[in-house]
C-alpha cells in the first residue's frame, strides 16, 4: 500500500517535471538562446575588450575569473523565470486547478515545479559553460562542488520564483522581483569582482547578499578560489533553501493566491 | 452509502459575502442528482470545496466515507470534475491535456494512453487528439473536459454547467453519455441552467439559494407539487369569441392560439372533449414553461420572500 502511493507520487512528480521540461524545450529561443546570446556578448565585451586591459584578478586572467560568475548568472535567471512564468501561468489560464483537484500533495506539486526551474536552469548553465570552453580554457577545480552549487542555487531561486507566482496578480508582478531585486543582486554578487576591491562598508553589506555564497562557492568548484570559506557558503545557501521550502508549503497548504 | 455527505457547511469570502449559510445535503450512490439554484446562489462555491478549489470556513464534507479534511488525497481520488469555465493550457494537444491530469492522479504512462483513447473516442475527440486546444470549438472543449474528469475513473463525476454554450446536438449527446456512466455506477451531480436537462437526466434535486437548500426532493415528487399546468393550443380555424368551460381558464394569445390553464383535477381528455362540444378543433399542443422551470421560480420567489420576511 506504501509502495502503491509512492509509485503514485513518482508518477505525479514525474509528469509536472515532464511538462514543464517539455514547456521551455518548445520554446527554447525564448528560454535557453537569450542566455546563451548574452553570456556570449559579456565574454567577448567584459572578457576580450576590456578584460585584457583589466589584467588579472584573484591570480587568473580577469575574462577566466568571471566564468563561473556568468554561468551562474544564467542559471539563477533561468530557474527563477521557469518557475514564475509557467506556475503564474497556470494560475491566470486557471489549469493550476488540474494540480489542485488532484490527490497530489502539495510537497509533490512543490517538487515538480521546482526540479522543472532547475532542469532550465542546468540546461542553460550547461550551455553557457559550453559557450565559456570556446574562449577559455579552464580546467574544472571540482567537478562535484561545481554541480552541487549549480543544482542549490538553482532550487533556491525556483523557490524564490515559486513564492513570487504565487503572490503575483499580473504579469506585471512576475517581472518586478526579477528587474528590481534579482539583477541588482547577481551584479553586486561578486561575478565581475572580488570583494577586496570593496571599501570595508560595502564588504559588510555584501554578505548580506546570498549570491555572493553563491558565486564564491561556484567559483571555488570551478578556479579553485573563494572569498567565503566554503563550507559556510553551502551551509548559507542550504539555509536559505529550507527557509523558501517552509514558505512555499505554507503558503500552498493555505492556498495563499490560488484558491479563494 | 452516502456519495456525498455534507453537514454545516459554510463559506465566507474575505469581505463578508457569506456564500453558503451551513448546509446539509448528501447524494446517494449511483444518483443523477441535479444542483440547481439561480446565478450567485452558492452552487459553484459548494462545487468548488467538495473539489478543494475553494476553502470551507466551517462544517465537513465527506465523500464515500472519507472525510476532506483527514483524507483529503482519497477524496480527491473519487471526485471527477468538469468545471464551468475552461481551464485549460491552451497551447496543449487535446491528448496531452488528458494524459497529464491521468499523470497527475498517479496513473502510470500506459494505462493513462489506452484510458485517454477510450475516453476521447467516446466522446468523438480521438481524431482531433493532436489539435492544440486553442482550435477546439466551445463545444469540443466541454466535452474534452468531461473526458479529463473521467481519465481516474471517478465514482462521483460532478459537472457544472457542462452544456453551457452547447449546441443541441452536441448536448443531446452528452446526456446519452452521462446517461450510460451513470448506469454503469458513476454517481453523477449536475448542475445546469437547463431545467429540461435537470427534469430529463436527474432523479433527485436540490434547489440552492442565497447560500441556502430551498428544497430537496426526488423529481417526481416535486413534479407532483404542481397544481395547475398551463397549456398552448394552436387550432385549426379562428375562434373569435372563447367558451365558457368549467375548470379550464382560457385566454386568446391570438385568433388561433389559445391559452389554457388546468389544474390536476382535471384532464386533457376532458379539455378536448369541452372545446369539441364548442366546435374548436386542435391542431397541436404544447406546455407554456417546462414544468420543473416553472417549480423553480416558485421556490426560488417564495425562498426570497421568506427570506426578506425573517430580515
Amino acid at each position: 500500500m506504501i509502495w502503491h502511493t509512492w509509485y503514485r507520487y513518482w508518477i505525479t512528480y514525474q509528469t509536472i517535471l515532464g511538462k514543464e521540461i517539455l514547456r521551455f524545450s518548445r520554446i527554447w529561443v525564448q528560454t535557453i538562446l537569450p542566455s546563451v546570446i548574452t553570456t556570449m556578448l559579456y565574454f567577448v565585451i567584459f572578457g576580450r575588450l576590456i578584460g585584457d586591459r583589466i589584467g588579472s584578478m584573484n591570480g587568473f586572467a580577469y575574462l577566466d575569473f568571471i566564468v563561473p560568475g556568468l554561468i551562474l548568472m544564467g542559471v539563477i535567471t533561468n530557474s527563477y523565470s521557469n518557475v514564475v512564468s509557467s506556475f503564474y501561468s497556470s494560475k491566470f489560464s486557471r489549469y493550476i486547478e488540474e494540480l489542485l483537484i488532484s490527490p497530489a500533495p502539495n510537497w509533490i506539486i512543490l517538487a515538480g515545479y521546482v526540479s522543472g526551474g532547475v532542469a532550465r536552469g542546468l540546461v542553460v548553465g550547461g550551455a553557457v559553460m559550453l559557450v565559456a570552453m570556446v574562449f577559455t580554457d579552464i580546467q574544472i577545480h571540482s567537478f562535484a562542488v561545481m554541480l552541487l552549487i549549480c543544482l542549490m542555487t538553482a532550487t533556491l531561486f525556483s523557490l524564490g520564483g515559486f513564492i513570487n507566482a504565487i503572490y503575483a496578480n499580473s504579469f506585471d508582478d512576475i517581472s518586478i522581483i526579477p528587474t528590481f531585486v534579482l539583477t541588482p543582486l547577481t551584479y553586486l554578487g561578486g561575478v565581475f569582482y572580488t570583494m577586496d576591491l570593496l571599501p570595508g562598508f560595502w564588504q559588510t553589506l555584501s554578505l548580506a547578499n546570498p549570491v555572493l555564497y553563491m558565486v564564491n562557492a561556484f567559483r571555488y568548484g570551478v578556479l579553485g578560489v573563494s572569498d567565503i570559506p566554503i563550507g559556510f557558503a553551502f551551509s548559507m545557501i542550504l539555509v536559505c533553501i529550507i527557509v523558501l521550502t517552509a514558505i512555499s508549503l505554507t503558503l500552498l497548504r493555505h492556498g495563499v493566491g490560488i484558491k479563494t | 452509502m452516502s456519495a456525498l455527505a455534507v453537514s454545516q457547511l459554510t463559506k465566507t469570502y474575505k469581505g463578508g459575502l457569506q456564500a453558503l449559510k451551513g448546509i446539509d445535503l448528501s447524494v446517494e450512490e449511483g444518483d443523477f442528482f441535479a444542483l440547481l439554484g439561480p446565478n450567485g446562489a452558492g452552487k459553484s462555491t459548494f462545487i468548488g470545496i467538495i473539489s478543494s478549489l475553494v476553502n470551507k470556513t466551517a462544517g465537513r464534507v465527506s465523500v464515500f466515507g472519507h472525510d476532506l479534511d483527514r483524507d483529503p488525497e482519497r477524496v480527491k481520488s473519487c471526485i471527477g470534475l468538469v468545471p464551468q469555465e475552461f481551464n485549460f493550457n491552451l497551447f496543449l494537444p487535446v491528448v496531452e491535456v488528458v494524459l497529464n491530469q491521468a499523470g497527475y492522479y498517479g496513473i502510470p504512462r500506459r494505462e493513462a494512453k489506452i484510458r485517454a483513447e477510450r475516453y476521447l473516442r467516446q466522446l468523438d475527440l480521438w481524431d482531433r487528439r493532436l489539435t492544440p486546444m486553442r482550435q477546439l470549438s466551445g463545444g469540443l472543449k466541454r466535452r474534452l473536459m468531461i473526458a479529463r474528469a473521467l481519465v481516474h475513473q471517478p465514482r462521483l463525476l460532478i459537472l457544472d454547467e457542462p452544456t453551457a454554450g452547447v449546441d443541441i446536438e452536441i448536448r443531446r449527446s452528452m446526456w446519452t453519455f452521462l446517461r450510460e456512466l451513470n448506469a454503469a455506477g458513476t454517481t453523477i451531480i449536475l448542475t445546469t441552467h437547463y431545467l429540461e436537462e435537470a427534469e430529463s437526466l436527474c432523479r433527485n434535486i436540490a434547489i440552492i439559494d442565497h447560500g441556502e437548500i430551498a428544497q430537496r426532493s426526488s423529481i417526481t415528487d416535486l413534479l407532483k407539487t404542481l397544481h395547475t399546468e398551463t397549456f398552448v393550443l394552436n387550432l385549426k380555424g379562428k375562434v373569435s369569441e372563447l367558451p365558457e368551460l368549467g375548470g379550464f381558464v382560457l385566454q386568446h394569445l391570438d385568433d388561433c392560439t389559445l391559452e389554457v390553464e388546468m389544474n390536476h383535477d382535471h384532464t386533457i381528455n376532458g379539455l378536448f372533449d369541452a372545446l369539441s362540444r364548442n366546435g374548436i378543433e386542435v391542431i397541436s399542443l404544447r406546455n407554456k414553461q417546462n414544468r420543473l422551470e416553472r417549480l423553480f421560480l416558485d421556490l426560488v420567489g417564495r425562498h426570497v420572500a421568506e427570506a426578506g420576511d425573517r430580515a
